[in-house]
C-alpha cells in the first residue's frame, strides 16, 4: 500500500551539510567572541596594566546599566521589533526618582513605583503597537519623545540624590580580594541576565519570542499568542530600562533629565554585534553580553591610549556595526 | 461507505462579500478515513469554503455540524481544538526553530513552566515516525526542503488529534518523489480513520488519492462524486461549466509550430550569457514573433535564465544583444527602455501590489517607462485599462476593484496587461499558469499565441510541458543549470522526446 517505506536518507554529505548550517547560526556569536579576546590581547600586549582582572571586571561595573537595558532589548529585537525608548526611560527613571527622593520619599516608594513606571510606558507602546498597528520604530519613537519631554519638564537639571539606600548601593562593593571587587549593579544585571537567558530558552513566551520573529504570520496561524506575547516583549523591556535607570541613578549618584541620550543606539549595536539577527528569530542573551563586553573593552582601550579622543569609540562602534550587519546578511542569505 | 455517518456536515452555507455571493447555498460533508477531493476554478469558492470552515470568516447562513453538534468557529485555533487542523499551501511554519519545535510550539510539554527538550525531542520522533520520517528533530526547519516542511506541518497538524484534516494545495511547490512521500503520508492517515479535504489543481493527482470529491462553480455547488465515476474530462467540464465538446477544441488547439512562422528580424541575442550559482553561459536568439519555450525541471535554471533577459540579474559573464547592438543590463529600467517586459512567477510578492486596483496595477509599468513626470491622462488610462480588461476577459470586470479580491488567473491577466499595455518587442512570462484554473490558463495560452502572431518575441517559462509544447515554436531545455539541447518544435518533437532531453537521456 505504502510505496514510500524508506525514510528519506540522508546522505553523509547531506548531514555534514546541515550540520555546517546548524552551526552557521552561531557564526556571528563566535565572530563576537573572537574579536573579544582579539581585543583583549591587543590591550593587554600594549598597555601596562591592561592585564588587571579589575579592568575586565571595571568593564563590567562601568556598564551593568547597558547590560539590563541591552537584555530587554534583545528581546524586542528577537521578535523583529526594535524600542528607541529605552535611553530616555533611563533619563526619565533617574529624574523621578532623584525628585521623588530629594522630596523625601522612601526608598522602599521610590524604587518599586519607577520601576512600575517603566513598566507601564513599555505596555503602553506595546499596547500602541498591537492593537493599532504601528511600526515598533514610530510607537517608540514617539514613547522616547513623551518619556524624554516629562523628564525635562519635571527637572531640567541635574538632581542628587542622597539618599541613604541609594548611597549604600552605590558604594556597596563585592571583594574578591585586594583591589578586585565588582558592584552590586553587576550582580543585578548578571542576575537578570541569567533569568533572561531562562525565559527564552525554556519557557512557552521566550520560544514565542523567537517563533514572532521568524514569522509572525506563521505564529499566528500555528495559534500562538502573538498580539499577548509582543506587548509583553515591549513590557519587559520598558521593565528593563526603568531598572536600567535605576542602576544608572546608583551609578551617577543623581538624576539628570539629559541622562543616557544615545543609549538606545549603544543598546541596539550590543545586541546587533552580539549576534542577534535585526529582522528577529535568532540569537542568543550570551550574545548580547559579548556585545556589551565589546562596546565597554572599546571604551577601555581609548581612556589607556589616551591621547584619543572620546568620540573614537564612537567611530569604531559605528565600523564594527557596518562589519557585523554584512555578516549577517552572508550568513542569512547562505543559509536560504 | 455511504452507511459510515459523515465526521463534518455543512448545510446550506451561504457567504456575501461585498457585491459578490461568495458561496451560496452549499452542502459539503466529510466520512471519517476518505480523502475528498473539493474541486473548481479559481474564484468558484473553495478557498472561501475551507475559511468558513476553519472559523477565518463567519457564514451568512447554513449550519455546520462536526459530529453531532452544531458548530461555529470564531478562528482557526477554536477549529484546531475542536480536531480540524488546516496545512496551508505556503508551509506556515517557523523556518527558524527547530523541527521539534515547529511541531509542539504552543503546546511543548512542561513542567512548572520549562520547557522539557528531551520529551518534546523524543515525542517529535516518534511522531514523524507515524509518517515514515527520520529527521533530525533538533535541526532548524530552514535546514529540510519544503516537502519536508509540508510534512511537519501535516505532523503538527495531527499531533492535534486532528479529525479533519484540510490540505489546501499541499503540491504545488513539490516534486514528483515528494508528491509521492506526502500521498503515501495521506494514505496512512486516511486508514488511521482521519477524514482529509483536499484541494490541488492537479486533476492527477487528485484521481490518484481522492475517494470521492465536491465540485463547485461559481459558489455553488454542483455535485459530490465518487472519483471512480467521474472521468476527468466530465469533472473539467463540470468544473468549467463548458460542454466538453469546446473543451476538446480547446485541448486540441493547434501547435504554434503548426502555424505558419514568418520569422521576423532578431530582437535579442545572448552570447556566452551565464550566471554563476545561476545557470551555465549559454547561446540563445529570439526572433520577432517567435515564441521561445523553456522547459526543464523545478530548479533546473528556467527562471534564472528569464531573469537575466530582463536584467532582474546581472550575467557575470557574456553578453546580450538587442537589435543586433550589444547591450548591459544593469537593471529591469534599461530592459524595459528597449521594449523588454517581465511578468514574474510570484504574482502575489514580485508582481501585482495587491492593495492597489486593477487599473493601477496595470498602469504601473507604463507609468515607470514614461517617468514620474509625464502621468498618463485619465481618460487615457480609462480607455487603455478598459481595452485590455475587455481583450484579456479580466473578471470582475471592475478597474477600481482591489487586485486582492481577485482569483489567481484573473490577478495573472492583470499581471499580463501590465506588460502588454506597454507594448513590449519581447515579452517573458515566467510561469503564467500556475495554481490557475483550466479555463483561465486556456485563456493565457491563447493570448501568448496572438501575441506572437502580431509580431512579438516571447520567452515562455512553464512547468507544464503540454504548455510549452503547444505555444513554442522553439524549445529551449535546461537540466542542472545549463542549456542542454534546442529543439525546433517540429511535428516529431513531442513531450516524451522533451523529457528524455530533460532526464538526461539524450536520444541522438
Amino acid at each position: 500500500m505504502i510505496d514510500v517505506t524508506a525514510p528519506p536518507g540522508t546522505p553523509p554529505a547531506k548531514a555534514r551539510n546541515r550540520v555546517l548550517k546548524q552551526n552557521r547560526r552561531h557564526v556571528p556569536v563566535l565572530a563576537t567572541l573572537a574579536l573579544l579576546i582579539i581585543m583583549y590581547a591587543v590591550g593587554v600586549a600594549n598597555y601596562r596594566g591592561f592585564s588587571d582582572t579589575q579592568v575586565v571586571l571595571n568593564i563590567f561595573v562601568d556598564n551593568a546599566f547597558l547590560l539590563v537595558v541591552a537584555a530587554g532589548m534583545t528581546f524586542v529585537i528577537l521578535t523583529g521589533g526594535i524600542d528607541l525608548s529605552v535611553g530616555a526611560v533611563v533619563a526619565l527613571t533617574t529624574t523621578v526618582a532623584a525628585t521623588l527622593l530629594h522630596a523625601g520619599w522612601s526608598a522602599a516608594v521610590v524604587l518599586p513605583l519607577v520601576l512600575l513606571m517603566g513598566t507601564v510606558l513599555g505596555l503602553g507602546m506595546g499596547a500602541v503597537i498591537h492593537f493599532f498597528q504601528v511600526e515598533p520604530f514610530i510607537a517608540t519613537l514617539a514613547g522616547m519623545f513623551l518619556a524624554r519631554g516629562i523628564a525635562l519638564l519635571i527637572n531640567r537639571n541635574s538632581i542628587p540624590i542622597t539618599d541613604g539606600f541609594w548611597t549604600a548601593m552605590a558604594e556597596e562593593r563585592i571583594r574578591f580580594g585586594p583591589g578586585v571587587f565588582i558592584s552590586t549593579s553587576v550582580v543585578i544585571s548578571l542576575v537578570v541576565v541569567l533569568i533572561g537567558a531562562y525565559v527564552l530558552a525554556y519557557t512557552r513566551f521566550g520560544r514565542t519570542v523567537y517563533a514572532i520573529g521568524g514569522s509572525a504570520d506563521s505564529a499566528l496561524l500555528m495559534g500562538l499568542p502573538v498580539g499577548r506575547t509582543r506587548i509583553a516583549v515591549y513590557t519587559l523591556s520598558g521593565f528593563c530600562s526603568a531598572l536600567g535607570g535605576v542602576l544608572y541613578s546608583f551609578y551617577m549618584s543623581s538624576g539628570y533629565s539629559l541622562n543616557a541620550q544615545g543609549m538606545e543606539l549603544d543598546a541596539i549595536a550590543a545586541v546587533v554585534i552580539g549576534g542577534v539577527l535585526l529582522t528577529g528569530g535568532s540569537g542568543y542573551l550570551f550574545g548580547t553580553v559579548l556585545g556589551v563586553l565589546v562596546l565597554g573593552l572599546i571604551q577601555t582601550i581609548i581612556t589607556f591610549q589616551g591621547t584619543l579622543s572620546s568620540w573614537w569609540t564612537r567611530i569604531v562602534v559605528g565600523v564594527l556595526l557596518f562589519a557585523f550587519i554584512v555578516l549577517q546578511r552572508a550568513v542569512t542569505r547562505r543559509s536560504r | 461507505m455511504g452507511s459510515r455517518p459523515p465526521v463534518l456536515e455543512m448545510t446550506g452555507i451561504r457567504k456575501v462579500f461585498p457585491g459578490v455571493t461568495a458561496l451560496d447555498d452549499v452542502d459539503f460533508r466529510l466520512l471519517p478515513g476518505e480523502v475528498h477531493a473539493l474541486m473548481g476554478e479559481n474564484g468558484a469558492g473553495k478557498s472561501t469554503l475551507i475559511k468558513v470552515l476553519t472559523g477565518v470568516y463567519g457564514t451568512d447562513g447554513g449550519e455546520i455540524r462536526l459530529g453531532d453538534t452544531s458548530v461555529l468557529f470564531g478562528s482557526p485555533l477554536q477549529a484546531q481544538q475542536a480536531g480540524i487542523s488546516t496545512v496551508y499551501q505556503e508551509v506556515n511554519l517557523c523556518t527558524n526553530l527547530s523541527v521539534a519545535e515547529n511541531i509542539f510550539i504552543g503546546r511543548e510539554p512542561r513542567s512548572l513552566g520549562r520547557i522539557r527538550w528531551a520529551e518534546m525531542r523524543r515525542r517529535a520522533v516518534e511522531l514523524l515516525a507515524r509518517l515514515d520520517l527520520t529527521l533530525d528533530v533538533s535541526a532548524p526547519l530552514s535546514t529540510y526542503s519544503l516537502a519536508i516542511q509540508q510534512m511537519v506541518a501535516i505532523a503538527r497538524a495531527i499531533d492535534i488529534d486532528a479529525k479533519v484534516l484540510i490540505l489546501d494545495e499541499p503540491t504545488s511547490s513539490l516534486d514528483a518523489s515528494e508528491v509521492a512521500q506526502l500521498f503515501a503520508v495521506m494514505r496512512r492517515l486516511k486508514d488511521a480513520g482521519v477524514a482529509i479535504l483536499f484541494v490541488s489543481h492537479f486533476l492527477d493527482q487528485v484521481y490518484e488519492v481522492a475517494d470521492r470529491m465536491t465540485v463547485l462553480r461559481n459558489g455553488r455547488l454542483i455535485g459530490e462524486y465518487r472519483t471512480a465515476d467521474l472521468p476527468q474530462m466530465q469533472l473539467v467540464a463540470r468544473m468549467i461549466g463548458k460542454d466538453l465538446e469546446a473543451l476538446e477544441e480547446l485541448e486540441s488547439q493547434p501547435r504554434s509550430s503548426a502555424r505558419e512562422l514568418e520569422r521576423g528580424p532578431l530582437i535579442a541575442k545572448a552570447v556566452g550569457l551565464g550566471r554563476a550559482g545561476g545557470i551555465a553561459p549559454f547561446d540563445m536568439e529570439i526572433h520577432a514573433g517567435e515564441v521561445v519555450g523553456l522547459a526543464g525541471l523545478l530548479g533546473s535554471g528556467r527562471t534564472e535564465m528569464a531573469r537575466l533577459f530582463f536584467g532582474a540579474d546581472r550575467a557575470d559573464t557574456g553578453h546580450l544583444e538587442i537589435d543586433g547592438k550589444p547591450l548591459v543590463l544593469r537593471s529591469p529600467r534599461t530592459a524595459m527602455a528597449h521594449g523588454i517586459g517581465f511578468s514574474s512567477e510570484n504574482r502575489r510578492t514580485e508582481g501585482v501590489v495587491a492593495e492597489l486596483s486593477v487599473r493601477e496595477n496595470i498602469i504601473l509599468a507604463l507609468q515607470a517607462a514614461r517617468g514620474w513626470t509625464r502621468p498618463i491622462a485619465r481618460r487615457r488610462q480609462d480607455e487603455l485599462v478598459d481595452k485590455y480588461v475587455k481583450a484579456l476577459n479580466i473578471r470582475p470586470a471592475d478597474p477600481d476593484m482591489p487586485v486582492r479580491n481577485l482569483s489567481g488567473g484573473n490577478q495573472q491577466k492583470v499581471l499580463l496587461a501590465r506588460w502588454l499595455i506597454t507594448e513590449p518587442r519581447l515579452l517573458i512570462i515566467d510561469e503564467p499558469t500556475r495554481g490557475i484554473d483550466v479555463g483561465a490558463k486556456a485563456e493565457i495560452q491563447r493570448i501568448v499565441a496572438e501575441l506572437a502572431d502580431g509580431g512579438t518575441a516571447v520567452l515562455f517559462v512553464s512547468a507544464e510541458l503540454d504548455e510549452v509544447l503547444r505555444l513554442s515554436h522553439k524549445i529551449e531545455v535546461l537540466r542542472d543549470r545549463r542549456l542542454v539541447e534546442e529543439l525546433d518544435n517540429t511535428d516529431d518533437v513531442d513531450a516524451d522526446r522533451v523529457m528524455r532531453t530533460i532526464a538526461g537521456g539524450v536520444a541522438s
